[in-house]
């Protein structure tokens, strides 16, 4: 009786490539092939040295014929950058470098893990880069021919100049503080002046050339901002690191008793941590996001007269040439279908979540998935003559409502500025006409106001809050882009959602099975093919190993002895037009049974939607679909606001009139379809799933399979404009509680530095609560 | 008072030595990956 329990249900296991939970040792033939060539190399220490679980492997196959884009080297090995996808931690770095190494005739194999860069050199004559290609791919990585756009070289300049700037200012701040804290104390035991001036003159050697280096940011911006007849923060800042050592110095030429150097460079050093925090995050986000797009789209197989197929890069692709296309990879380029019947999945480009058949003569654009077979495709168009492209230009136009967003910071400025300045200049009239001083000492006291209320606490506000935000949900699997995304999505008041990819996975699921026996049997054939259908019906039933012997081809199916899986023709059924994605298995002695597909909603949908609209969001959809699905959707959804059969243009005009009617809207999109809506919004969030010009037109994206996503992000933005107002209020505070002491006159270096330096660490001590709070 | 005259130029070289080291490695790129060398330690069989 107990055993026979036991033999029923199945122990659960854990895949030994992946660790997910499976009911056989391995959750598909992917790992399974994985294990065994990690085996075969004798680097099952990879296993061991890993620290997080690796992902089920689901590789694409890599392009063939990388060999055209490699070049040759003088000492006649050959060199290429690829893109590997997929790096979890240090091991995965391990064992792909070590595989490769193991392979005759590589010379070099090194990843840069952060770009995900592939250093490969070989010699031609003993391996070539199709077989290395194919190694990393078995073991489960994404990989693809380099693409330097790929890299955010700007802000990786920038972050080093911040690094530097700050190093510089670190180090002046902290040897002028030290002579600082020597001329205090000598305040109150006596110090003769002539060592007093000496420690100003040492002061202001070190501060004066540390600010000339480490504030060109600031006056840079600065600049900007003036020349636009515009202010931000960095103008108040300016003024204040200039004027602050003007005056020290006029100060120590005369031997007068206080000296505000400390103040400016310590200033600049406190602004700079919080510029090079939030200029990093921001590039670590950027190039993350790029990443995802590296390895699509970017080459092309073609047709060369003689006959042969060679990889080009996209740039060297002209209309009329022939480009293949193989079953589960993106097409390239826009064109005309030549040879080969096959579904394509052009959900990207209209919304349609149902596969496409193609036949000779179909036109087909760049983006969609060819699912099923080969295609000969006559390229018409590349580059700027594409649906993408297009989409672009109509993204260009449209763009507007975030480059005319003024960050709060900038808005707070605004009003600050003139503020401070005027107290300054009433201070200098008061001093001067009232009190009756003399020239130099009204100008003293004038420039205390500036110095005192120089925006410290302010300017780092915003930065430390939205840094702290970004961990937060980057823990999410958020990645934020733009500097006020944050701004701009706590005001947004209404969601509005794409369909396919966006609430569906985006990717087809099977909907229903004949019955359990007939399922294990088609799951077991379906186990050994990389197809996108073969795939949906492995994963139906993740606890079929893979069957032996299985034979697959192309285009038609699988076949295993008598057995079949896969179109109808090949199953021995008639032919149907209009019957949606599907696979047929037909066993000698049954009657062939039929497998359905359909995109599913995400698994959090309609909690999600639920979710936001109890937040108080008015929630929406958009859809190229057409109307009966789209509608079906809304209803199940909760959704009562919907349009279906949208062409871009139609999306872009319905966001434009939400915006009309005063609302300040979120897009959720993954299509091509959607980039200009994505562009149009008040703010804008993309699947990191989604289609690489919508990753690029959104301001954040989101991983994994949760739509919950939204809604956290949602609320995280909110906490952090709460966070962001605390932040400012408490600066502006501390800063015109000290204005009365410098207007007085009163105001000492040491208690501007003691005011400035208490003001910026309770505004990091709030920004860090964000952190810390649990999930709500 | 005059040990000063001293003391302020060593202490300065000194902190001017720290900030020159650190932007040699900031310029010869040891900060653009501050997570690779830290797990590469641990891959000791090449």
């Amino acid at each position: 009786m107990t055993l026979a329990l036991a033999l029923d249900r199945p122990a659960t296991l854990h895949c030994a490539h992946c660790g997910a939970e499976s009911a056989a040792a391995y959750c598909c033939a992917g790992c399974q092939a994985a294990h065994a060539l990690v085996g075969e190399l004798g680097l099952d220490r990879y296993y061991r040295l890993r620290t997080v679980d690796g992902a089920p492997v689901e590789a694409e196959p890599p392009p063939l014929g990388l060999g055209d884009l490699a070049t040759m080297r003088a000492d006649g090995t050959a060199a290429l950058a690829l893109a590997v996808r997929g790096l979890k931690c240090g091991a995965c770095v391990w064992l792909i470098e070590t595989a490769l190494k193991r392979q005759p005739g590589v010379v070099h194999a090194r990843i840069a893990p952060v770009s995900g860069r592939l250093d490969l050199v070989w010699r031609p004559g003993e391996t070539d880069i199709d077989r290395l290609a194919r190694t990393v791919a078995t073991l489960g990585y994404g990989v693809g021919p380099w693409d330097a756009r790929a890299l955010d070289r700007d802000g990786a300049a920038r972050d080093k100049e911040l690094l530097l700037a700050m190093a510089v200012a670190g180090f002046a701040a902290a040897n002028v503080m030290l002579l600082s804290v020597g001329v205090w104390a000598g305040h109150a035991q006596d110090m003769d002046q002539p060592t007093r001036d000496l420690m100003h003159w040492v002061s202001a050697l070190i501060a004066l050339p540390a600010l000339a280096f480490a504030a060109r940011p600031f006056f840079r911006s600065a600049f900007v901002a003036l020349r636009a007849r515009r202010t931000n923060m960095d103008v108040p800042i300016s003024l204040a690191l200039i004027l602050a050592p003007t005056v020290s110095l006029i100060e120590t030429v005369n031997g007068g008793p206080h000296a505000y150097f400390d103040s400016a460079i310590t200033l600049a050093f406190f602004l700079l941590v919080g510029r090079y925090l939030d200029s990093r995050a921001r590039t670590l986000a950027r190039s993350a996001v790029a990443m995802l797009g590296a390895l699509e789209g970017r080459i092309a197989t073609v047709l060369e007269p003689g006959g042969q197929a060679r990889v080009r890069r996209i740039e060297q692709v002209r209309p009329g040439m022939v480009a293949l296309v193989a079953p589960g990879s993106r097409l390239p380029v826009d064109g005309t279908v030549l040879e080969g019947a096959s579904e394509i999945d052009a959900s990207p480009i209209t919304g349609e979540s149902l596969p496409v058949r193609v036949a000779p003569g179909a036109a087909v654009h760049a983006g969609s998935l060819n699912l099923t077979a080969p295609l000969r495709v006559r390229v018409d168009a590349v580059g700027a003559g594409t649906l993408i492209a297009e989409m672009a230009r109509l993204m260009a136009g449209v763009e507007g409502a975030k480059g005319r967003y003024v960050a709060l910071a900038d808005r707070v400025a605004r009003y600050y500025a003139p503020l401070v300045h005027t107290l300054a200049l009433a201070t200098l009239l008061g001093w001067k006409f009232v009190a009756g001083a003399g020239w130099a000492d009204a100008l003293l006291a004038a420039v205390a106001v500036l110095i005192v209320t120089c925006p410290c606490a302010l300017a780092l506000a915003v930065p430390v809050t939205v840094v702290a935000a970004g961990r937060r949900l980057l823990g999410c699997g958020v990645l934020v882009k733009s500097p006020t995304a944050l701004e701009r999505l706590a005001e947004v008041d209404t969601v509005v959602f794409d369909k396919t990819g966006t609430l569906t996975r985006g990717r087809l699921a099977l909907t229903g099975a004949p019955e359990p026996a007939a399922l294990r049997v088609a799951a077991g054939l379906a186990a050994n093919s990389r197809h996108p259908l073969a795939r949906a019906l492995a994963a139906a039933a993740p606890e079929v190993a893979p069957a032996s012997g299985v034979i697959e081809e192309p285009g038609l199916g699988l076949r295993q002895g008598g057995i079949r899986l896969g179109a109808r023709a090949f199953c021995g059924v008639a032919e149907d037009a209009d019957s949606g994605p599907e696979l047929w298995l037909a066993r000698p002695g049954h009657a062939p049974l039929r497998f359905a597909f359909a995109d599913e909603l995400r698994s959090d949908a309609a909690a999600t939607v639920a979710r936001l609209g109890r937040d108080g969001y008015a929630v929406a959809l958009l859809s190229g679909d057409r109307a009966p699905t789209v509608a079906a959707m809304a209803a199940a959804l909760g959704i009562a606001h919907w349009q279906a059969a949208c062409a871009p243009a139609d999306k872009v005009a319905a966001l434009a009139r939400l915006r009309a009617a005063g609302r300040r809207v979120l897009m959720v999109g993954d299509g091509i379809n959607d980039a200009a809506a994505l562009a149009a919004a008040d703010a804008s969030l993309a699947p990191g799933s989604g289609a690489d010009i919508a990753r690029v037109a959104a301001d954040a994206t989101f991983q994994g399979e949760r739509l919950d996503a939204v809604a956290e992000t949602l609320a995280i933005a909110r906490a952090t404009r709460r966070v962001v107002r605390q932040n400012l209020a408490l600066a502006i505070l501390y800063n015109l509680a000290a204005v009365p002491l410098a207007m007085a006159g009163w105001l000492t270096p040491l208690i501007a530095a003691a005011a400035m330096s208490s003001s910026s660490l309770l505004v990091i001590a709030n920004a860090l609560r964000l952190r810390r709070r649990n999930r709500s | 008072m005059t040990v000063l005259l001293y003391l302020l130029p060593i202490a300065l070289g000194l902190g001017l030595l720290g900030l020159l080291a650190f932007v040699w490695s900031v310029r010869s790129g040891q900060f653009d990956d501050l997570d690779d060398a830290a797990s590469r330690i641990l891959f000791d069989d090449e």
